[in-house]
């Protein structure tokens, strides 16, 4: 400024003084580098999640294919009584096939690790078959059982081959018989079925998602039955009917408390009143349900309030006109009008309730349990608590089980979140 | 059994509905000039009052079966066989009849508790049968009654919307009823609880030992309930999370609300908002599975020792997760100041930068600050990332490298698995959920109470 008012400016005029120029260009260099660092945080972001997703699906793929082993089992009679094929000692007749395929191996330790090669669950496998169709004793049959764990993890290339003996899962002995079935053609890795069909199993061959599954479905049933009416009533009533004044503003902000208060919380409340309170049964997808509608409440109404909010005054006004109660135009015009909106919050706060993991654990929806539940009464885990014990047992291949249960999880939620999507963008209206 | 309760609820509250609406038609034919209301709302009328009550009922049946079956079991037994035992000891012997009743003997139990089994079974069995048959004469008798009332001028459509908007005001209140059973449920168990531990000692005992021994002779820490290691924890961890979530979401929010045109925004907006969909669970296993080894090889590498469950670790995971709160928070806050004031600034020849940093940021500040708390309070009560990730032992300290403890881990480990309701172990859980509940509760109003207030300055 002094410059100008002395007279003193270079030829061009201000703009051509070096002072300006370096000043200029110092500016637009603090401009491009903070420029620089937006997009650095957004590729810090997204390079996180695309990290977070191929290391989930490099850890998971492998567990979507099983390593099996064909056996050729002599169901005699001698272990199998016809009358009672159930107490038949498949034990033996599992083992019986192994060492007739390696009639080499005798000393005790030896046929132990030979046995360690075919899942522990061989046995009821093949005598569920004998179970099902008793002509089979006597007969020769050939029967593809999954292989134990480290025998899969051999087979996935998990286990290098290279490292020294004592600090791998498989002895050298065992890789050899695994090489002779291979090079045999018996060892085949399908798709491995289990992981959808059979419930959790100590042994990660073994261990699926079905109970998991099932236990999510019948919670979150219970948690649509009874937050998505509730919901609905609930937003309706504080956005059309109710008086304003300071009852119903708790009310609103109670709502929007609720929707912040930690997961764990709703634990606790769900331990202490329904489980200890009222004593329902522990573990059972009727309390989590329970929980996880408490939870999803507030999302729903809030949602709901949206919805009916963006419904113009005038479908409303037009169906007092002609005669209509107010609850008439509500449930006949004004609602129906609002219900896409309405599902998209529906299905998003149930996507939420679907990864919802702390509360269930609070209540026992991490227990062992091996088979699927029968209602909502029965003993059950849900998908995330699956993941969660799946992610806290050592075994070698429930790391790749666990991430592989990740990627079934999160293949839900994206499904569910593509259905609201899709409502939102084919039932939305502009007014 | 219950299912064919409902059922048969459902069967005559139809039935209702159509007898209501038959009995509405005939009354028109029957000579009436007009009826007040549709006969569809005559029937909802009767089939209202045949299936409300009676599943009121069943509900409350439901809920008292089991308390007053108990009750009447234990004074059945044998004067002798209770004698002078404590509540514990009656529980004990509650479970070992119901174990019993379910066919699940182990040794061989006494006699009084195998009558006291059968005896279970049978009143399992009566309550059943009285609950269908009660519910049902209820729904029938209120059925017949309603469909008394109905005539041409009754005034069933008013009557059905009274009902109906009894049942809206019930459900808004089902979220109030939530919040008074969190915070009575916490307040009495945390009551119980100091109790047994004075308050101080909880506030400001600086060692969390509560292995307390279970039987007499066994060897276990006496138990100590101080929480200043176990606060100190979750704030260690939610400040590393801060550091993560707080430069990237905010100058990811600056980029995207100033800098990025309209199309880039709308991917990239949606995409970090992914983040915050991923359930926890995930975060809890990516940081075991990735990002804790690879703390511990750059440890190495650099010879430092990292702590298997490093703080570090589990905060670092969950900031990614904390990101898209803070972003969008702060995007939204950039957006909501007026465009007058950024066309002013340009006007002065300021840079896009100049006007971010001296007139957008200050007049967005209250909004980022209320993001940032949401956030904090976020990371708080944040749960399965630190459960899986972070360590077990309270352990006083502020280096990040270490393992530390958070209060949500310390409520699942104090409550999973068994849990008696008399132990100071469980109470502690609830102590520590009501610091939780009252700290992110505050953190929220707090941060709301900045944003709203910082929005109607600019309306």
């Amino acid at each position: 400024m002094s410059d100008i008012t002395q007279g003193q400016l270079p030829p061009g005029g201000i703009r051509e003084s070096d002072a300006y120029r370096a000043r200029l260009s110092r500016r637009h260099a603090a401009d491009r580098r903070l420029r620089i660092y937006g997009i650095g945080a957004i590729v810090v972001a997204l390079g996180l999640l695309v990290i977070l997703f191929v290391s989930l699906i490099l850890s998971g793929a492998s567990a979507f294919v099983q390593t099996h082993i064909r056996l050729d089992l002599e169901i005699s009679a001698e272990h199998v009584s016809p009358d009672d094929p159930f107490k038949g000692n498949f034990r033996a007749i599992v083992r019986e096939a192994m060492l007739e395929r390696f009639p080499e191996v005798s000393s005790r330790a030896d046929q132990r690790a030979l046995f360690e090669l075919v899942s522990s669950g061989a046995q009821y496998m093949a005598r569920d078959r004998v179970v099902s169709d008793p002509d089979l004793i006597g007969q020769r049959i050939s029967m593809v059982f999954p292989a134990a764990d480290p025998i899969d993890q051999l087979n996935k290339g998990a286990i290098d081959r290279n490292t020294p003996e004592g600090q791998r899962r498989v002895s050298d002995k065992q890789i050899a018989w695994y090489d002779t079935l291979q090079a045999e053609g018996r060892v085949s890795t399908p798709f491995n079925w289990a992981l959808f069909f059979s419930a959790d199993s100590r042994f990660p061959e073994l261990a699926g998602l079905a109970g998991a599954i099932t236990g999510s479905a019948y919670a979150l049933l219970v948690c649509f039955v009874l937050s998505f009416p509730i919901g609905i009533a609930a937003a309706i009533y504080l956005e059309e009917f109710a008086p304003k004044n300071r009852w119903t503003d708790l009310v609103e902000v109670n709502i929007n408390n609720l929707a912040a208060v930690p997961s764990i919380v709703f634990g606790l409340l769900g331990l202490a009143v329904f489980l200890n309170f009222f004593g329902l049964p522990r573990s059972a997808p009727l309390v989590g349900g329970m929980v996880l509608a408490l939870m999803t409440l507030p999302t729903i109404i809030i949602a709901a309030r949206a919805a009916l909010k963006s419904v113009p005054p005038s479908i409303r006004e037009a169906a007092l006109g002609v005669g209509a109660s107010r609850h008439q135009a509500m449930m006949h015009h004004v609602l129906p009008l609002a219900m896409p909106g309405i599902l998209t919050g529906t299905i998003i706060g149930m996507a939420q309730a679907l990864g919802e993991t702390a509360p269930l654990l609070l209540i026992g929806m991490n227990a062992f349990i091996t088979a699927p539940p029968g209602g909502i009464f029965d003993p059950s885990t849900a998908l995330p608590t699956q993941i969660f014990i799946w992610a806290d047992s050592p075994e070698r291949g429930f790391v790749s089980r666990t991430s592989a249960g990740i990627l079934v999880l999160l293949g839900f939620l994206v499904f569910m979140n593509a259905i609201a999507v899709y409502l939102r963008k084919r039932f939305t209206q502009r007014w | 059994m219950l299912l064919i309760v409902l059922l048969a609820i459902l069967a005559i509250s139809t039935a209702g509905y159509w007898l209501g609406r038959a009995h509405a038609v005939t009354a028109k034919s029957g000579g009436a000039d007009y009826l007040h209301s549709l006969p569809s709302y005559h029937g909802t009328f009767v089939a209202l009052w045949a299936g409300l009550p009676s599943f009121v009922l069943v509900l409350m049946w439901l809920a008292l079966q089991g308390p007053v079956i108990d009750d009447l079991l234990l004074r059945s037994l044998p004067d002798g066989f209770i004698g002078d035992a404590d509540a514990g000891r009656l529980n004990l012997i509650l479970s070992e009849i119901k174990s019993v009743s379910r066919g699940q003997i182990f040794a061989a139990p006494a006699p009084e508790i195998v009558a006291a089994a059968e005896r279970y079974n049978r009143w399992g069995q009566i309550a059943q049968w009285a609950m269908l048959a009660c519910a049902a004469a209820l729904a029938l008798v209120l059925m017949a009654a309603s469909r008394k009332r109905i005539s041409a001028k009754f005034r069933a459509r008013n009557q059905v919307e009274k009902i109906i908007s009894g049942l809206m005001i019930f459900s808004s209140l089902v979220a109030i009823l939530t919040t008074a059973g969190i915070v009575l449920s916490l307040f009495f168990e945390s009551l119980q609880f100091f109790n047994r531990v004075p308050w101080f000692e909880f506030f400001f005992g600086l060692s969390w030992e509560p292995q307390i021994p279970i039987r007499a002779d066994q060897i276990a820490g006496a138990g100590a309930f101080g929480a200043v290691p176990v606060f100190t924890g979750t704030l260690l961890v939610a400040f590393i999370a801060m550091m993560v979530a707080g430069p990237v979401g905010l100058l990811s929010a600056i980029y995207l609300a100033e800098y990025a045109d309209h199309r880039v925004h709308a991917t990239v907006k949606p995409l970090l908002e992914i983040l915050a969909g991923i359930p926890t669970v995930v975060y809890g296993f990516f940081a075991v599975l990735i990002v804790a080894p690879a703390m511990r090889q750059a440890g190495e590498f650099l010879g430092i020792p990292v702590a298997p469950n490093s703080a570090l670790a589990a905060g670092a995971v969950m900031g990614i997760m904390i990101i898209p709160f803070v972003s969008s928070f702060s995007d939204d806050a950039l957006n909501a100041v007026p465009r007058a004031m950024r066309d002013g600034s340009y006007a002065l020849g300021a840079t896009q930068a100049e006007t971010i940093k001296s007139v957008l940021l200050p007049a967005a500040l209250p909004g980022i600050v209320g993001g940032l708390l949401l956030a904090v309070s976020r990371a708080i009560g944040e749960t399965m990332i630190v459960v899986m990730a972070a360590g077990l032992i309270a352990k006083l300290t502020a280096n990040p490298l270490e393992g530390v403890t958070t209060v949500t881990v310390q409520i699942v480990t104090l409550l999973i698995g068994d849990t008696e309701f008399d132990s100071p172990k469980t109470l502690a859980a609830f102590a520590l959920g009501l610091v939780l509940f009252v700290a992110t509760l505050s953190l929220n109003v707090l941060a709301l109470h900045i944003v709203r207030k910082y929005r109607e300055q600019y309306e």
